[in-house]
């Protein structure tokens, strides 16, 4: 579904990455892990288009994106959740969620949503902002749910939140994989990622390091984590 | 008491210019990151047109109310597409310079052809007269400038807080990166909206010229007040720069009416409240601290 081939991204003159390849099939969840400033987030920001000093390949269902500006990535199915949550402080709840139009073949509808985070539907007509940490993290898989991405772009959606709210970001990732969606995740917590994941690909100094698979990651967990310094 | 009566009620039609003036620039900040300093240059052209629309044309100030914002609404975009938008990669520096050499031109251009002589312009005959509200009566013309002004800033308010587009626009205005990764084109909506901010303020000119003198630097000498109520509002806040419109409108009126001992006071007054409340919230009364791309 997603194929990045030789992609190199540059902040000025500091390059982040260097010739990176990768593949994410249909249906896969698949998840970056290295350290921070390995270039997992603006490898994501390439993906979706929001990086403006990039070289390489971008393809999409083997069509070239690379050229092509963020708006019209997102309506070829793609659903951005930004490490911030990317709440609008000036967007009501609902507003959030209905903001983006409706991109893939199976949208949530609000209802939907509503029924699967109450919270949500409580503070519906308040300014996003005004949620807690984990409600904003739900309220950011809701809407790009809402609008049907195909291909999810998650930065780091477990940070900061509770155990319990791990695990039900953990529930919602695996739901949309179930019906079909394709999950790209920055995750540094390796457990919740060998629960959700199918394979990992491992990014050092803003090149791919390895790419290994839940066993692989379980069996070498002690040496990852020292890697990682977590 | 009628007397402050009617100082309240010239302050708020006062008010009212810089309300429609600072709504302009504030949706226009808003959306394209630039400080329009021709703004009050398009009011001057607003008034003008309105003038040489009548003595010339003998178009009537009704007709001149619609032709005027719509015609400088259009010369807004050809400008944004023309100039404008090449701001936005650009130091802050060359947005001064490219909206204030705009400014000098437009008033240039008038002045080669009309002088500087102030020009009068009739209040329209519907209009003229007064209108008795029992113990005070207040000139109809400026009951209709106030009544209109709050009427189109409500509009504004309901389109942005209660439609789509609204919801984009203030989108695109808290985080344009992240709503392009939303599926919007935000670019599309830049044109369209500086439009709209020129519009208005054609229209807040159309609607000083029967009760201001109209001349070329008309608008030079009200955009300072409007960018000390944009600042007080908070910039690029929709809400503040209406609240602190009609709020320094009012300190205005009454430092005249009851400040006249200090004629001076009644010309800083502005800039005292504006530094005032920039000790007190430096992002202004309703802004906010610059939110991360």
């Amino acid at each position: 579904m997603l194929r990045i081939e030789n992609l190199s991204a540059f902040y000025g003159e500091a390059q982040v990455l260097r010739d990176v390849s990768l593949e994410v099939s249909a249906g896969e969840v698949v998840t970056l892990v290295g350290r921070n400033g390995a270039g997992k987030s603006t490898l994501l920001r390439c993906v979706m288009g929001l990086h403006p000093g990039q070289r390489g390949t971008v393809e999409l269902d083997g069509r070239d994106i690379t050229r092509l500006p963020a708006h019209k990535r997102a309506r070829l199915g793609l659903g951005w959740v930004p490490d911030d949550r990317g709440s609008y402080a000036t967007l009501t709840v609902t507003e959030n969620l209905t903001l983006p139009p409706t991109v893939g073949p199976d949208p949530w509808s609000l209802e939907r949503v509503y029924e699967a985070f109450p919270a949500l539907h409580t503070r519906r007509d308040s300014a996003a902002t005004m949620l807690s940490g984990g409600e904003q993290q739900m309220l950011a898989l809701a809407r790009v749910l809402r609008m049907g991405a195909r291909l999810l772009l998650c930065d780091e959606p477990t940070e900061g939140l509770s155990p319990l709210l791990v695990q039900q970001v953990g529930d919602l990732l695996r739901e949309a994989k179930r019906h079909g969606v394709t999950v790209l995740l920055v995750e540094q917590n390796l457990h919740f990622a060998t629960g959700v994941a199918d394979r990992h690909y491992l990014l050092a100094e803003g090149r791919v390091a390895e790419a290994m698979d839940n066993s692989e990651v379980r069996s070498r967990e002690r040496e990852l984590l020292a890697y990682l310094g977590i | 008491m009628s007397g402050f009566a009617q100082n309240t009620f010239n302050g708020l039609v006062s008010g009212a210019f810089y309300a429609l003036l600072a709504l302009g620039l504030a949706v226009i900040f808003g959306m394209l990151r630039v400080v329009n300093f021709a703004h009050g240059a398009f009011y001057m052209l607003g008034a003008f047109g309105a003038y040489v629309l009548l003595a010339e044309a003998g178009v009537p100030f009704w007709a001149a109310l619609v032709i005027m914002p719509v015609g400088l609404a259009l010369l807004g975009m050809a400008l944004e597409r023309a100039v404008i938008h090449r701001l936005t990669k650009l130091d802050p520096l060359y947005n001064f310079l490219l909206t204030f050499g705009l400014t000098l031109i437009l008033q240039d251009l008038v002045k080669l052809r009309y002088g500087v002589q102030s020009s009068p312009y009739e209040t329209p005959s519907l209009l003229s007269g007064s209108v008795d509200f029992g113990l005070f009566d207040f000139p109809t013309y400026r009951v209709f400038i106030l009544g209109f002004a709050v009427l189109l800033c409500v509009a504004v308010w309901w389109v942005l807080t209660r439609t789509r587009i609204g919801m984009v626009v203030r989108a695109s205005t808290e985080r344009p990166d992240l709503t392009r990764a939303f599926g919007i084109d935000v670019g599309r909506w830049v044109t369209p909206v500086f439009g709209f901010g020129i519009g208005l303020a054609g229209l807040a000119g159309v609607l000083a010229a029967p009760m201001r003198a109209v001349n070329p630097l008309m608008g030079a000498d009200l955009i300072i007040v409007v960018f000390a109520v944009v600042v007080i509002g908070g910039l690029g806040s929709i809400f503040g720069s209406v609240a602190a419109g009609f709020g320094i409108g009012l300190v205005q009126a009454w430092g005249e009416a009851y400040l006249s001992n200090f004629p001076l006071v009644s010309q800083t007054i502005v800039f005292v409240v504006m530094a005032g409340v920039l000790l007190w919230r430096p992002a202004g009364l309703f802004g906010r601290e610059e939110a991360p791309a």
